[in-house]
């Protein structure tokens, strides 16, 4: 079985968020960027689900960090690490197009990616990858078993509703949450890796997007009326027969 | 006994020694005891490695579970580990693995010099390599190798305790040049509330005594020293890389540490690393060589019956018992008492090797922190303060403090913030 796992890199929300100058976009000047927490689960779900005569296949579109991010995937346990160059940064749709492009040239079974990230909490790139290669795809997925020319997973809805999906392969999973918590890469297997390993690199080219949504603005949030926190249920009443509602 | 093997036995049927003939019950010969007979597999996993020789040196004279902090509180220690390794524990996938601080009051009194300072990191490496590592020790790793602090939070912010505080500090990431002492701050002096309240303090201390100082902005990182004991090898030469550059880039006289786990990496580990000597001290040592001057300028008193909690790694693991005391027995009209357990016998606040993000898993083997042990003992010898000068300590006490309801009977501060507090504005 041969898996894909898409990797990318988004804006670490441990540093403060500024909107640049253009007003559509973060000032990525300060930025410092992580691995999507999402994309962690799905490697690890790959890893997972990999045998010793699987393969599991990390892809990164090029970038900053990307290679350390490649290396940690190599160090954790991936059979290869491939960054597609010739990408224009961009977009969900941009970025499965360049995907699709590099997982044309290779039969792959799976093709694994976090159900969402930072930069695309409508989790689009999972869907949006499926449709350009023509495949099944289920998201917000949290167990994958494969069987016989097909996969079972597990979809978490909301209010705590399971369902099982039957899919046939290949697919493309948005991967909520592996079966185990993402596995440590200890720094001396990375700095291993780094020294031996090798990431190939694939040219995609900058094909078009296609039907992609257009940022208009970009602004932080206003802040608010601060809560007004009363003394006792005298003080409630007040407030409610204030209102007309008692 | 039933079936055990106590019960097999050789006769001799036919012994004639010097003509007597011994044939017979009465020389009977017991089969040997299992001690010859242990599957010495998972013990001569451990000695195999690098590091963890002196495992197989222990003799199980027990000397180490007397003085064993964790012994103190549940049941571990390195006599009773040695004995579960002879009887085939996997020390490399159990929890005792984990609930080693590295304290080192066992090989103060080992008589084999069975060292677990070498043996833990050796093992826990291995545990690591193999992707066995408790999730809460996990979650600091990456934190560090993302972050370069514990906490996880944003290096840019490492100076941000200086906001809205007017004493002046050089910060030599924006202002580099030439300083008399490198002041390395450390995580929990830069992150965490009660750290930066002694930060805010040395700050004044330094000052008022007209030291020429320096700190390295965002640009440090974590010292690596809890890391290396964890046996996250290769993030602890990461971090030394990082910060012995920073030290070579910026001229200094003397580094001055808040941190003695920070002390200790800087004069016992990094050279090791990068062959070079660091002209390290304590800030204790630096301040304590300072106390006529600072006697002379103390303005208040300081009137409460404080006592004092060795840091295991100044005291055992560097031998600076007196620093501390010099400094709070100059303050005026301080009362000191000392604990029982102190000195080279001191008590572990729990927080070494690793402990100070394993309290999950300590507690699930424990029936109570070794920080609440220490607590209940200040509150015992009559003190109203428990002083400290390790910044992993004010946090664990403080939480201890309040889970031994002594919420209110005891406060625990550095030192450098009660000689702040004595020194007054100007």
């Amino acid at each position: 079985m041969k898996i894909a796992v898409l990797l990318k890199m988004v804006p670490d929300l441990v540093e403060e968020l500024e909107v640049d100058s253009t007003g559509k976009a973060l000032d990525t000047e300060e930025l410092k960027f992580k691995l999507n927490e999402f994309d962690d689960h799905a490697l690890e779900e790959a890893l997972l689900l990999g045998g010793e005569e699987d393969e599991v296949v990390a892809l990164a579109l090029e970038g900053e960090g990307n290679e350390k991010l490649l290396f940690t995937a190599l160090a954790k346990g991936a059979s290869r690490a491939v960054q597609l160059t010739g990408v224009q940064p961009g977009g969900s749709g941009e970025q499965a197009t360049a995907f699709a492009a590099a997982l044309a040239e290779s039969s792959f079974d799976l093709i694994l990616t976090g159900v969402q990230s930072v930069d695309d909490r409508e989790g689009q790139l999972g869907p949006l990858l499926a449709a350009r290669m023509g495949l099944p795809c289920v998201s917000v997925v949290t167990g994958v078993s494969v069987t016989d020319g097909g996969a079972t997973v597990n979809k978490e809805y909301s209010g705590g509703v399971m369902a099982e999906f039957e899919v046939t392969l290949p697919a493309v999973l948005g991967i909520q949450s592996a079966q185990q918590p993402p596995r440590y890469a200890p720094v001396s297997k990375v700095r291993q890796m780094q020294q031996t390993a090798t990431i190939e690199s694939l040219t995609v080219g900058g094909a078009g997007g296609g039907a992609e949504s257009e940022v208009t603005a970009m602004a932080p949030p206003e802040v608010g009326a601060s809560a007004k926190m009363l003394d006792d249920a005298a003080a409630l009443l007040e407030v409610l027969r204030g209102e007309g509602v008692a | 006994m039933g079936d055990h093997r106590y019960q097999e036995y050789v006769e001799k049927d036919d012994a004639v020694i010097d003509g007597i003939d011994v044939s017979g019950a009465w020389n009977r010969m017991w089969v040997p005891r299992e001690v010859t007979e242990y599957d010495f597999t998972f013990l001569d996993r451990v000695t195999d490695l690098s590091g963890g020789e002196s495992m197989g040196w222990c003799y199980e004279c027990a000397e180490c579970i007397g003085v064993c902090p964790v012994d103190n509180v549940g049941s571990y220690g390195p006599r009773k580990l040695y004995r579960k390794l002879q009887i085939g524990l996997d020390l490399f996938d159990h929890p005792d693995l984990w609930l080693c601080t590295t304290c080192r009051n066992c090989l103060r009194v080992c008589p084999k010099e069975v060292d677990m300072m070498q043996i833990m990191p050796a093992v826990r490496e291995q545990a690591i390599l193999n992707g066995n590592v408790p999730g809460e020790l996990q979650e600091m790793l990456q934190n560090v190798a993302e972050y370069g602090n514990p906490m996880g939070e944003s290096a840019r912010k490492r100076m941000r305790w200086l906001k809205k505080f007017d004493e002046p500090v050089r910060d030599l990431s924006k202002e580099p040049g030439e300083v008399d002492v490198l002041w390395y701050v450390s995580d929990y002096f830069s992150y965490h509330p009660r750290g930066i309240d002694a930060a805010k303090a040395m700050v004044r201390v330094f000052n008022r005594l007209g030291v020429d100082f320096g700190v390295l902005g965002r640009n440090e990182r974590c010292d690596g020293d809890s890391q290396r004991l964890c046996g996250e090898t290769g993030l602890f030469e990461e971090l030394a890389e990082h910060n012995h550059a920073l030290f070579e880039q910026n001229p200094h006289e003397r580094l001055v540490v808040s941190d003695p786990h920070a002390y200790n990496a800087f004069k016992n580990e990094y050279p090791k690393l990068t062959g070079t000597e660091y002209n390290v001290q304590h800030y204790t040592q630096f301040l304590a060589e300072k106390t006529e001057q600072l006697a002379g300028m103390f303005t208040g008193e300081f009137p409460r019956k404080v006592t004092f909690h060795d840091p295991c790694y100044l005291g055992r693991h560097n031998g600076e018992y007196e620093a501390p005391r010099t400094l709070i027995e100059a303050v005026p009209g301080i009362d000191f008492v000392e604990m029982f357990r102190c000195k080279e016998q001191g008590y572990c606040c729990g927080g070494g090797g690793g402990g100070m993000w394993l309290d999950g898993l300590t507690a699930d083997h424990t029936f109570e922190r070794l920080s609440e042990n220490r607590v209940r003992e200040a509150v015992d010898v009559g003190a109203e303060v428990l002083a400290v000068c390790c910044p992993y300590e004010v946090s664990r006490f403080e939480d201890a403090v309040k889970s031994t309801d002594n919420d209110g009977k005891l406060e625990v501060l550095d030192i450098i913030e009660i000689l702040d507090s004595c020194l007054g504005d100007d």
